[in-house]
């Protein structure tokens, strides 16, 4: 059994901010992982929130951009490793999105340990333990992501100008 | 003045294509104009933002807006408009999710106006004079609109009842809108006046469509002479069609050129961009990374190809400009 962790993942920053990490994890394989995790009491950082989907190629990237634009700092994939999909290919159509949206996220400014894939089978508790710790401490190291502007704050940047107003002008 | 329902258009961040839209409707203009008043045309006809102003609150029956929201006369027009209207219709891609003009959400305006007005080539300015707001001029006060940071679509900026998509909206579609809003027949508030099925649903070529389509590679228009009978994608073109709007007509499939998007995704899709993403991920015949990688080089530039109309209506909406705190 594995030795139970006695200090958090990474200390809390200053301001005792703490990252939000969705994590979509496969039913077969890394939520099983995580399961095994808890039934082995092992300890890791509590920043995931962790939604359960059937495989990981049902992980639209919808779904990936729909937590980021709601506050989410951090985006976790867990799936099988490749040939162990329970339907034969899930994983690499999951592999291959991750791919291109990676693309896209860093076109978008999105720093690349956001978002992270990873293969976990239903053994490797520890696995899913270092690396929901690992990512929690980049993130944490990153800040807050700040993606979801709300709607008041959609038409920035007339402040500078705003200032520099001459007298009987609106702006 | 006679009781025909009265009829406003108006152009914000836009290239003028939807004004011609509106002409090329060709002698079905006639129809429409017999049948309404048009109050306020900037670019046909000589009615002021004034006579808007004097108009009674909601006396228009629909007015027609094209363009996104970039500057702060843009949005003030919008909302006039938005007051003097029953109904708002956003025009076109760029009223509707933001347009082309929406591409420039990659930026912000500090780095616009770097580019626009000293880096390029053609730019003499030794002065490095920017555009101001106001500005004293001969002690008069001279004035421009102020520039937001990010591109708006219209419902970002007011409610808006009606989309009528396109790039520009073809004539069969904006005569198709119009005799819906005079019918009084009006469908739920917020619907886009096209058929709400995918392109490739009703596409020419769907017969060639491959039931497992795997693409090995992927072509821009000017690498290949495309066959005119087969699906587009399946000749490693990248066609929206699978998460893009209906109602075109197929005018670029009909020219042997892929679908570049501009009707927006149908309803059941909230991000046109990540649904084709997904969709054309997921046909990449390959399995491991460096593959794949090498693969997806052949999409130079992934923003500008999914959310070419779309950026400002997508989930994200703009590239992230905030620094991050340590």
């Amino acid at each position: 059994m594995p030795e139970p962790m006695d200090k958090p993942a990474a200390p809390a920053t200053a301001d005792g901010w703490e990252p939000k990490i969705v994590a979509f994890f496969c039913n077969w394989c890394t939520y099983l992982a995580a399961d095994l995790a808890g039934t082995s009491r092992m300890k890791y950082a509590p920043n995931t929130r962790v939604i359960r989907v059937m495989c990981s190629g049902r992980v639209d990237p919808q779904f990936v951009l729909e937590a980021l634009a709601h506050g989410a700092d951090g985006v976790l994939i867990g799936g099988c490793h490749p040939g162990d999909c329970h339907y034969q290919s899930g994983n690499y159509k999951a592999l291959r999105r991750f791919r291109l949206l990676k693309r896209i996220l860093l076109a978008f400014g999105i720093e690349d340990e956001r978002i992270r894939l990873e293969w976990i089978s239903a053994a490797e508790a520890d696995k899913l333990r270092d690396v929901v710790n690992e990512m929690v401490a980049q993130v944490k190291a990153l800040g807050p992501a700040r993606l979801g502007i709300p709607p008041e704050d959609w038409a920035v940047g007339l402040e500078e100008e705003a200032d520099e107003e001459v007298e009987g002008v609106t702006v | 003045m006679p009781d025909k329902p009265k009829v406003a258009f108006y152009w914000c961040s836009s290239c003028g294509g939807c004004e011609e839209a509106v002409v090329d409707l060709a002698e079905k203009i006639l129809d429409v104009v017999a049948a309404v008043d048009i109050v306020f045309w900037p670019v046909a006809l000589d009615f002021k933002k004034s006579d808007v102003e004097a108009m009674e609150d909601g006396s228009i029956l629909a007015s027609f807006v094209n363009g996104a929201i970039r500057t702060t006369e843009q949005e003030e027009m919008a909302l006039l408009l938005r007051r003097k209207s029953k109904v708002l219709v956003a025009f076109g891609s760029c009223a509707h999710l933001g347009g082309i003009p929406a591409l420039a959400n990659l930026w912000d305006r500090e780095a616009i106006f770097e580019t626009a007005y000293r880096t390029t080539a053609s730019t003499v300015n030794p002065e490095g004079i920017m555009p101001q707001v106001s500005t004293p001029h001969n002690g008069d006060v001279v004035t421009l609109p102020g520039f937001y940071n990010t591109v708006r679509a219209l419902d970002q900026v007011t409610e808006v009842d009606y989309y009528i998509p396109g790039c520009a909206p073809t004539p069969n579609i904006i005569a198709g809108a119009v005799e819906t809003l005079l019918s009084g027949d009006l469908p739920p508030a917020g619907t886009v006046l096209t058929p709400d099925i995918a392109l490739c649903e009703e596409c020419p070529r769907l017969e060639s469509k491959p039931q497992e389509l795997t693409i090995e590679r992927f072509l821009r228009p000017h690498e290949v002479i495309a066959d005119e009978g087969t699906c587009l994608l399946a000749q490693g073109l990248l066609c929206m069609g699978p998460a893009t709007r209906s109602g075109c007509g197929h005018l670029c499939i009909n020219g042997n050129m892929p679908c570049t998007g501009c009707f927006g995704p149908t309803s059941k899709v909230r991000d046109q961009g990540a649904k084709y993403l997904s969709a054309i991920a997921s046909m990449l015949g390959f399995e491991d990374e460096a593959a794949i990688d090498r693969a997806l080089d052949g999409i130079p530039d992934p923003i500008g190809t999914f959310y070419r109309y779309g950026l400002a209506g997508s989930l994200l909406r703009r590239r992230k400009m905030t620094p991050v705190d340590a």
